[in-house]
């Protein structure tokens, strides 16, 4: 089943100007309009929020905008200059996201996410990194992901807010109380059908299709055609010109799994030529298949480190064969290094002198491309006592550092993620409990260790700067072993609530 | 005149069988845990390398498995290279980890969503070679899921370690069913060592062996692993021979 994610950047051009600036940009309050000349007029071609927000609107005549807003910012547009923009922004996705991503102008970026999505934690997880990565440099973003490019785009740009996700196989339901606009109909087509009294989506889909193609044109049947997911609208991937890639064409299509596995094996040796000239090793790879029906099959692996071995690549490109649906047969194969970086080269240690580790770094390559690549990870020490906070993860191929964590105190092998309440008898401030209940079974305490005092991190938050929790290791009769805590010194009110949680289980 | 079957005695038979199994078992070497004991337990004194063992907790253990969670800490700080450890829930505390001879720098943890993936992971891991243990934390394990795993190990160094959890105790019922594991093992807790001083001591396990291929089943209590990852004889049984010969008699089982 195709997804697709469709990301509208609703004040793309303003929001480029901005970045374009810096330092010098108009602040983020001052309404900014970008104009340019309509026939003879002066009209607004682009409004950020704060010009939105003062009630302006794109196609307003400069003039009355002017009236509109006292002390607006008028600038120049110059689209060519936002259409090129926008393509290195189709550019930057394909590097981080999916395989197959193409701009979609004049204010979004089309993606196909077919099988790219776990690898970034699911859908709503995928759309969320990519609308923050957005937001963080400055563009306001909105995305959905549907079956479709058309259902896509039009909830990108009616649903959104600013994210949305739409059931797999959701057919005519996701886009059938959207205004018309939102098919992707000329401006004049639903103006002419808003007369006729049709508002939304649903009210074409209830009118035989064939007299409304008669009177409106293919474009009507073309566009609900595309919204439904009814009809085929491929996606042109982009190509960035300095991207490196190799490309099979084949005589008769190709389909069967051994057939793939072999051409695999030769576009990455040819894909490793390339690299080799140029001094790189690859560290995403994606592998196009375009079919005869005029659909792309795509499949994008990652390694930890830059890698120009092609029994490697193959291999890891093999492994997720299963996920290509040849169809009626693959005509065209190409594999691209969509991110490559230099490949540092290493002196190999002296197998006689003394042992040299293995090297797993394939192993978490493959599994990466399995689980995804947040889902493979080291733990650190971080240097806090906050149990909770003394962890943190790093990419699992970073190089070792020898740091653990102090040993002090015995620490649970399990932690809770959440510290549990417990009811507890236990004298204050300073004894262990005498008794506990957990879970709805009550233990007698046996023996027990603490406190040990954890204190707030004041430098975090201002409510932690009194905050401390006193931990102890309790066992009970049947010898198992609990970390619980109290929170507060057991006198002070203000240190806490001096109730019991349970944030741990020894072995 | 040729040799009718029956002539074979008991001990010709069983070193035929010695030499078909020449190239895996013999070659295979094992990783004792450094008390006499528990190791003339096992065959070849020592937990199997290029195998594929089983732990579970004992009891209400089971649950959240700690004590067999650093039962597998302490066998995987024991062998040599990276440990892969595949989850499905990440409630596992890394510097206890640490505490028990695990640093930090030589697990790689792997969140699977499901039982399947982490069976994959760790098949995956174990193939490799490269690795010192691949543990995973599994609820359900079936025949051939176990003798996959156990055909990754075999001819590696790796130890593969399949780690039984289950949130309901009345799952536990699919740890009855027989697997391909080399050993199976159960570590539940026992009220720790007595110290002098109010106070909890070092940890202390009931670690039973309920199943070891070519062996025989026993049970020991131990005291937990410490921060290298050996397990110990508690040191009063060790100098409370009348003690220690009782538990041993209960321990033919």
């Amino acid at each position: 089943m195709t997804r697709v994610v469709s990301l509208f950047l609703p004040t793309w051009s303003t929001d480029r100007l901005r970045r374009k600036a810096g330092d010098a940009a108009p602040p983020a309050e001052a309404p900014l309009v970008l104009i340019g000349r309509e026939e003879s007029r002066r009209v607004v071609l682009a409004a950020d929020a704060a010009a939105h927000a003062a009630g302006l609107h794109v196609g307003m005549p400069v003039t009355k905008a002017q009236v509109l807003v006292p002390g607006l910012i008028i600038q120049d547009a110059d689209p060519a200059a936002d259409t090129e923009a926008l393509e290195r922004l189709a550019a930057w996705v394909l590097q981080r996201f999916a395989p197959i991503v193409a701009a979609d102008p004049p204010d979004g970026i089309v993606i196909d996410s077919t099988g790219a999505d776990h690898l970034h934690g699911g859908e709503p997880a995928m759309l969320d990194a990519l609308i923050g990565r957005l937001l963080m440099s400055g563009v306001a973003a909105r995305a959905a992901v549907a079956d479709s490019w058309g259902a896509a785009h039009a909830l990108a740009r009616y649903v959104a807010r600013p994210t949305f996700v739409a059931p797999l196989g959701h057919g005519a339901s996701a886009i059938a109380h959207l205004p018309l606009e939102a098919i992707r109909l000329p401006a004049s087509m639903s103006a002419d059908l808003r007369v006729l009294g049709f508002e939304r989506v649903d009210d074409i889909l209830a009118q035989p299709r064939a007299p409304m193609i008669l009177r409106f044109g293919p474009e009507l049947g073309r566009r609900l055609g595309q919204a439904l997911g009814q009809s085929a609208e491929p996606i042109e991937p982009i190509r960035p010109p300095d991207l490196i890639e190799v490309r099979r064409a084949f005589a008769e299509p190709i389909g069967a799994v051994e057939t793939i596995a072999r051409y695999i094996g030769k576009l990455a040796i040819d894909l490793c030529t390339a690299l080799k000239d140029k001094g790189l090793g690859a560290r995403r790879l994606d592998l196009l298949c375009h079919r005869v029906d005029n659909r792309v099959q795509a499949v994008r692996v990652g390694t930890a480190q830059p890698v120009r071995d092609s029994k490697r690549l193959t291999r890891l490109l093999c492994d997720r064969i299963e996920t290509i649906d040849p169809g009626f047969g693959i005509e065209v194969m190409t594999l691209a290094a969509t991110i490559a970086e230099p490949l540092a080269c290493r002196q190999l240690i002296s197998s006689l002198v003394e042992e040299t580790a293995p090297d797993i770094s394939d192993l978490v390559d493959t599994l990466a491309n399995r689980v995804g690549e947040r889902a493979i990870y080291r733990i650190a020490p971080v240097s806090s006592d906050v149990p909770e906070r003394s962890v943190r993860r790093i990419p699992a191929m970073a190089p070792d550092n020898a740091a653990t964590w102090p040993n002090h105190w015995p620490r649970p092998a399990r932690l809770l993620a959440r510290p549990e309440p417990i009811e507890i008898v236990a004298l204050l401030p300073d004894h262990p409990p005498v008794s506990f209940t957990w879970r709805g079974i009550r233990r007698r305490v046996k023996r027990a260790d603490g406190p040990e005092r954890v204190f707030g991190e004041w430098w975090r938050r201002d409510a932690e700067l009194a905050a401390v929790r006193d931990y102890f290791r309790i066992e009970d009769d049947a010898g198992e072993r609990y970390w619980v805590y109290r929170s507060g010194d057991g006198e002070d009110a203000s240190t806490g609530s001096h109730r019991w949680y349970l944030h741990g289980v020894f072995g | 005149m040729s040799t009718p079957a029956g002539r074979f005695t008991v001990s010709e038979l069983r070193e035929r069988i010695a030499r078909f199994e020449d190239g895996s078992a013999h070659a295979r070497t094992v990783l004792p845990f450094g008390i006499p004991d528990l190791d003339a337990r096992l065959p070849s004194g020592g937990l199997a390398l290029g195998a594929f063992h089983e732990v579970a907790g004992g009891g209400n253990g089971a649950i959240d498995g700690a004590a067999a969670a650093l039962f597998a800490a302490g066998v995987a700080a024991r062998t040599k290279g990276k440990v892969l450890w595949c989850i499905t829930r990440p409630d596992l505390f890394a510097p206890a980890l640490a505490q028990a001879g695990l640093a930090p720098d030589r697990v790689i943890y792997v969140e699977a969503g499901d039982d399947k993936t982490v069976l994959a992971c760790m098949e995956e891991g174990l193939r490799h070679g490269g690795l010192g243990a691949a543990v995973g934390e599994v609820a359900r394990l079936s025949m051939t899921a176990s003798r996959r795993l156990q055909l990754a190990a075999e001819g590696k160094s790796t130890i593969g370690i399949a780690l039984r959890r289950w949130r309901r105790q009345t799952e536990a019922a699919d740890f009855g069913q027989p697997t391909a594991a080399m050993t199976r093992w159960r570590v539940s807790v026992l009220p720790s060592t007595p110290l002098p001083v109010p106070g909890v001591g070092r940890h202390r396990w009931l670690v039973e062996l309920i199943r070891a291929r070519a062996g025989e089943s026993a049970d020991f209590e131990l005291e937990a692993c410490d921060d290298t990852g050996r397990l110990a004889l508690p040191a009063d049984l060790v100098h409370r021979p009348a003690a220690a010969e009782g538990w041993r008699r209960g321990a033919s089982g």
